[in-house]
């Protein structure tokens, strides 16, 4: 440069950070494993990066590779990380220490784990104040940790300071966190999945507040997420990785409309909050690729939008005034009476899916634990095809389990580590002692086809399979009986958005084949628009609006749905337009 | 510099080719949570060591004789008295001139089938308390855990001194086991219910109660083998404790009769000639010591082959 | 807490009167005179006879004695012990010296646990973490009573570095040796708690965003990895002390000190029956009350037990 411009300018257009080549290897028992492979980027002062990808993609590892706080036995074994002009890769912990906190700002994902139980929140932010030398003095300190604690939206901050984290909710420790992630005004945030672990309305909230702080403290902010709708919506650049490697960047908006690596067309395709957007303006956007894998969310949601005819239906499943009350212990010795679920009522017609839709402690799951006869109702009636679920006999009970199977949330809890995949799958053969053993032998391999996975997994054991693999296995096994009913409560919620999209297919195919009827239970509403036919919301253990999904979607009349529907990343974005 | 803000960079397609979505990989070995601890206990070397230790004791105490000619308990010359070693017998002699070495094996027996016992007693009793208290819950757990606090809040040592005193008549090698185990199945009901509770709230098991399983099958099915890694943890270690605490009770003279060949009971009749024969009060001490080690260490081991994240860590 | 508090104590009444209740049961419920069989060989002149079957009550129905006794428990009439001494007595001059020993044996197993604690969880799968591993078993396979031997001949008579018996002199210094004989024989637990808590402490989020505040290590490491894991090793410790509180009887009878425990062990040794009762049924009341008090200040530790 012969001609330096002015410095202001100039100071404006250097990289805050800058990552070049960037290599992170983990030591493992079996061999190196290289969880970034070479990854060039910059961030400019004040700007919003996203860094999108599914998990093991690396994003998490780079973002922990910028403050060198690495897990475990990784390093960064190739590359340069130069944060301000400065390569940090041969700083030492004590050096390193100088720019964690002052230069760079850490909010990480779970806010549950991420506080420490044993000391005072306010003791917490006031370490990292002082740590920073942003202020000194007790004083000084107590005062600029409560000044934080209020930018980060923590109502009524000096009683709070004195609190434990346990004595917060989730939401409020998230505002803690961000506290302390600003509080030394960093020059770059970076926020690695920071709402994925709250509710929707939550999330937003949460998600604006960390928006305006850093426009206020003109902070640069490195958003880490797998969800590509609310990283297109935060950041003005997008960087997508797979595998180690970044497989394309540049501005969020002409990213998503005009996505030119395949893998990238793969995940705009597979995203739900992006899909319900599309058929909303009713664009047609093809992405051959996609197309090629059988998975493009538009199509599975256009399909649900041809079918909308069956509603009259005879109903697969009656649910009228359902209640549940508990009794919670009160400190030692009273109790007091806890409804959680509220004279909930709603019918399925068969053949079609019904979301039902809530945020956590609305009650939902409590109401499919009473549908599936795992806790008894406190009052209120069950019917399934016409015939009664509640106030029967323990025999009737039994066999009528057959016509309703359930599929969990937890992949990695929802199969027996102990048992072989064809002995899952063949267990509700057993218990209701249907066919031989040969029989039960050549319906778990059928069963394994249906599901789209290889027989040869009979005889192995759950710990091989891959999250979405064990969510299949799982399907097979609510097949099992052939049921009427399958209830899937947050079944796909745990999985990365390729494998939801090809679990979602996978559910739409099974129920255009076998004729079933669906209660889907989530808190995802972007997925609710691609696989229901009609949506119940429940707030506070009560059903507040239903209608079908296109109702809700277009016109929702109540305003917690509203809130909902305004909460899901990424809506607001034209797209393909 | 300022453009590459907007850059749209792409990387090479052929470079960086979306793989299939989700395709199942499978290792060529079958892999579960007990064939995976086998294949981790078969790579470390103290594991042999271990069990070594364990099969050679065994084998003392199934086959005394294959190891000595010295019948168990006559041979005893008053002439040997506190002897040194010689030819036949290389561990010396007792103040009673008893040959150590041959004590020291027929003293396998006992210490070891107190152990064993105790662990039978132990398991009989904590297993089902501990599953069904965890279980079960309500009314139920209140009473058992109730019960098993009773037991618990009486050290099995003092216990154990109680119940040989009174029956001072009847001191054989069942009545000590019992008298150990009868207090010892306390802790191992709480660690199995604090497991059980654990394991019970997972989906599988909400899953195989949604087919129709019953409560108990379903405890005895999927809950109570995924539940198994501390009981056998802990059984393992205890039964070298239950090797210790014959001994001191022996030593304290509530043990087992004189007349029975035990570590516990040499140890004790050698204290009394510490200064002038240290040798035969050390020899059992070392066999004793040496035995409960291979068992702790065996607890240790299991315990780190059956926790898939300890075994990532190493 | 307050609630905390009152919850655990009422736990205890069925504990209290359990433990003392079943003591009693196992003694005196045997079928054939109960006292005949506590002297087991030995013959016991009428007198002492007929002396224990009045402060037993056994002219009673079973659950009477067992509350009558009670009664006597709770109004500080222990009976006498088998040579005539008042058991009130005779515990008001050996429980100081116990509670000494047993007060330097904790802190010592402390001490160990968490210093070597510590440097193992930081330097897991290194040379020291092993090496100290080994250790501590082998030091926790030998049996109490041969390590106190041991230490008894080797640094007592042979070395001469300590007293081999304490008797009438019971100093700390004097009791040094059987303290940290018992300390090394048991630290391993707490040692084994202290280094897994460091690692997974070490590995928790909230010490990454510790670390990512900006802090040093030598921040880190004692206020959010040290502190975390000194829970679990307290309330172990304290358990040992209660643990200890009952099993001195082997310490103090082999370095023949002057406490509760040498009490028990010169009883159990001369077949006294009915004074070994007494003092298990005195030694489990504490147990049981040390172990409230373990409960209680793991509440004063956690402030997730605290603030509930």
């Amino acid at each position: 440069m012969t001609n330096p411009p002015s410095a202001s300018t100039r100071r404006a257009s250097e990289p805050l950070v800058s990552v070049r080549d960037l290599e992170v290897t983990f030591r493992t028992q079996g061999g190196d494993i290289h969880a970034v492979r070479g990854i060039s980027f910059d961030i400019f002062p004040g700007e919003t990066v996203a860094i999108v990808g599914e998990s093991g993609s690396g994003k998490s590892t780079t973002a922990t590779a910028l403050i060198k706080l690495l897990p475990g036995s990784g390093r960064i074994s190739a590359g340069q990380v130069l944060v301000e002009g400065r390569d940090i890769t041969g700083l030492s912990d004590r050096q390193m220490a100088s720019i964690r906190g002052g230069v760079i700002g850490y909010v990480p994902q779970d806010p549950m784990s991420n506080l420490n139980p044993v000391w005072s929140v306010g003791y917490q932010v006031r370490e990292a104040i002082r740590a920073n030398g942003v202020a000194s003095g007790r004083k000084d300190i107590e005062a600029r940790s409560i000044e934080v604690l209020k930018q980060a939206g923590l109502g009524d901050a000096e009683r709070r300071t004195k609190q434990y984290p346990h004595q917060f909710s989730g939401g409020m420790r998230q505002r803690v966190l961000i506290g302390i992630g600003l509080g030394a005004d960093p020059k770059l945030l970076i926020a690695d999945e920071p709402t994925s672990a709250l509710d929707v309305t939550v999330q937003k909230t949460i998600l604006d507040h960390l928006a305006s702080l850093t426009r206020e403290k003109q902070a640069a902010l490195l958003l880490i997420t797998h969800d590509l709708g609310l990283a297109a919506e935060r950041a003005s650049k997008l960087i997508v990785m797979n595998q180690g490697r970044i497989v394309e960047a540049g501005p969020s908006l002409e990213i998503l409309q005009n996505p030119q690596h395949p893998y990238t067309k793969r995940l705009i395709a597979a995203a739900p909050s992006l899909a319900s957007r599309r058929i909303q303006s009713s664009t047609e956007v093809t992405f051959a690729d996609a197309d090629a894998l059988g998975v493009d969310i538009a199509k599975l949601a256009a399909r649900h939008d041809d079918d909308s005819a069956i509603a009259d239906a005879e109903p697969a499943i009656t649910v009228s005034d359902l209640t549940k009350v508990y009794s919670i212990r009160r400190g030692g010795f009273s109790s007091e009476p806890l409804t959680a679920v509220d004279n909930i009522s709603f019918t399925i017609p068969r053949g079609t899916t019904l979301a039902l839709v809530g945020e956590s402690g609305s009650g939902k799951s409590t109401a499919a634990k009473m549908i599936l006869g795992l806790e008894p109702p406190t009052s209120g009636e069950i019917t399934v095809g016409g015939t009664r679920l509640t106030g029967v006999s323990r025999s009737q009970l039994f066999n009528l389990r057959s016509r309703m199977q359930p599929v969990f949330q937890d992949p990695y809890a929802s199969l027996d580590p102990q048992r072989s995949i064809g002995a899952i799958i063949a267990e509700p053969l057993k218990v209701h002692k249907v066919g031989d053993n040969a029989s039960r032998d050549a319906r778990v391999v059928e069963l394994l086809e249906q599901v789209a996975l290889p027989s040869a997994l009979a005889h192995r054991y759950p710990n091989e399979l891959s999250g979405g693999q064990r969510q299949r296995v799982a399907v097979a096994r609510a097949l099992a009986l052939k049921p009427e009913v399958v209830v899937l409560d947050e079944a796909v919620s745990a999985l990365d958005v390729l494998v939801q999209a090809q679990i979602l297919q996978l559910l739409a195919d099974l129920q255009q084949e076998l004729g079933l009827t669906y209660l889907f239970i989530t808190h995802d509403l972007a997925v609710v628009r691609i696989v229901a036919d009609s949506v119940a919301v429940m707030e506070a253990g009560k059903i507040v609006e239903t209608g079908t999904t296109d109702e809700i979607f277009d016109n929702a009349q109540v305003a917690y749905t509203q809130r909902l529907l305004e909460a899901i990343p990424g809506a607001g974005i034209p797209l393909g337009a | 510099m300022s453009e590459r803000a907007n850059d749209h960079y792409v990387a090479p397609v052929e470079e960086t080719a979306p793989q299939a979505i989700d395709s199942v990989k499978l290792g060529d070995r079958k892999s579960n949570l007990w064939l995976d601890a086998w294949r981790d206990l078969r790579r470390r070397p103290l594991f042999y060591v271990a069990v070594a230790i364990v099969l050679w004791v065994g084998a003392m105490a199934l086959f005394p004789t294959l190891f000595t000619d010295v019948p168990p308990n006559n041979d005893c010359l008053l002439a040997n008295s506190n002897g040194g070693p010689e030819a036949g017998h290389p561990l010396g002699f007792t103040r009673q001139g008893c040959d150590v070495y041959a004590r020291v094996v027929w003293g396998a027996r006992t210490s070891l089938l107190v152990g064993v016992l105790v662990v039978v007693i132990t398991a009989a009793i904590g297993i089902p308390m501990g599953a069904i208290a965890g279980f079960y819950g309500r009314w139920i757990d209140s009473v058992l855990s109730r019960v098993g606090d009773i037991f618990f809040s009486i050290p099995y040592f003092l216990a154990a001194v109680v119940v040989m005193s009174v029956l001072s008549q009847y001191r054989n090698v069942l009545v000590i086991s019992v008298a150990i185990g009868g207090f010892a199945w306390a802790s191992l009901a709480r660690i199995l219910r604090a497991e059980v509770l654990q394991v019970k709230n997972l989906e599988y098991v909400m899953a195989s109660e949604a087919v129709g399983r019953s409560r108990f099958s379903t405890l005895l099915r999927h809950v109570l083998p995924n539940s198994l890694t501390p009981v056998i943890v802990y059984l393992t270690i205890a039964l070298g404790a239950a090797i210790t605490a014959e001994a001191t009770l022996s030593f304290l003279g509530v043990g087992l009769g004189s007349d029975v060949m035990s570590w516990g009971n040499d140890i004790a009749q050698a204290q009394t000639s510490i200064r002038t024969a240290p040798m035969a009060l050390f020899w059992p001490s070392l066999a004793l010591t040496i035995t409960v080690l291979a068992f702790i260490i065996l607890g240790e081991l299991v315990r780190d082959a059956l926790d898939p994240k300890a075994r990532a860590r190493r | 807490m307050l609630m905390y508090v009152v919850r655990r104590l009422l736990q205890a009444i069925p504990v209290f009167f359990g433990t003392t209740f079943l003591i009693y049961f196992m003694v005196f419920a045997m079928p054939g005179d109960p006292i005949l069989a506590l002297f087991g060989e030995k013959t016991p002149n009428p007198a002492v006879l007929e002396a224990l079957r009045e402060q037993y009550h056994l002219d009673q129905p079973f659950i009477v004695q067992y509350f009558l006794y009670m009664k006597d428990v709770f109004t500080g009439n222990f009976g006498t012990t088998f040579s005539g001494q008042d058991v009130g007595d005779v515990l008001a001059r050996t429980f100081p010296v116990t509670l000494k020993l047993v007060i330097m044996a904790v802190v010592l197993e402390f001490l160990l646990a968490v210093i070597i604690g510590l440097i193992s969880g930081l330097r897991q799968g290194k040379f020291f973490d092993n090496s100290s591993l080994v250790i501590a078993l082998v030091l926790n396979s030998v049996p109490v009573f041969v390590a106190l031997f041991l230490a008894q001949y080797f640094i007592g008579i042979k070395l001469g570095w300590a007293p081999p018996t304490v008797g009438a002199n019971t100093t700390w210094a004097a009791m040094f040796l059987p303290a940290l004989v018992i300390a090394l024989t048991i630290y391993v637990t707490g040692m084994r708690l202290m280094r897994g808590s460091v690692i997974e402490a070490r590995d928790a989020d909230y010490v990454r965003t510790a670390q990512a505040k900006g802090l040093t290590s030598r921040r880190v490491v004692p206020v959010h990895i040290a502190r975390n894991s000194l829970i679990p090793v307290i309330t172990n410790t304290a358990a040992s002390f209660g643990a200890l509180i009952a099993g001195t009887t082997v310490t103090e009878g082999i370095f023949n000190i002057p406490g509760v425990g040498r009490t028990l062990y010169q009883a159990i040794i001369l077949g006294e029956g009915p004074t070994v009762v007494t003092f298990v049924t005195i030694l489990t009341v504490i147990y049981v009350i040390v172990n409230i008090l373990v409960d209680l200040l793991y509440a004063v530790l956690d402030p997730r037990i605290r603030y509930v």
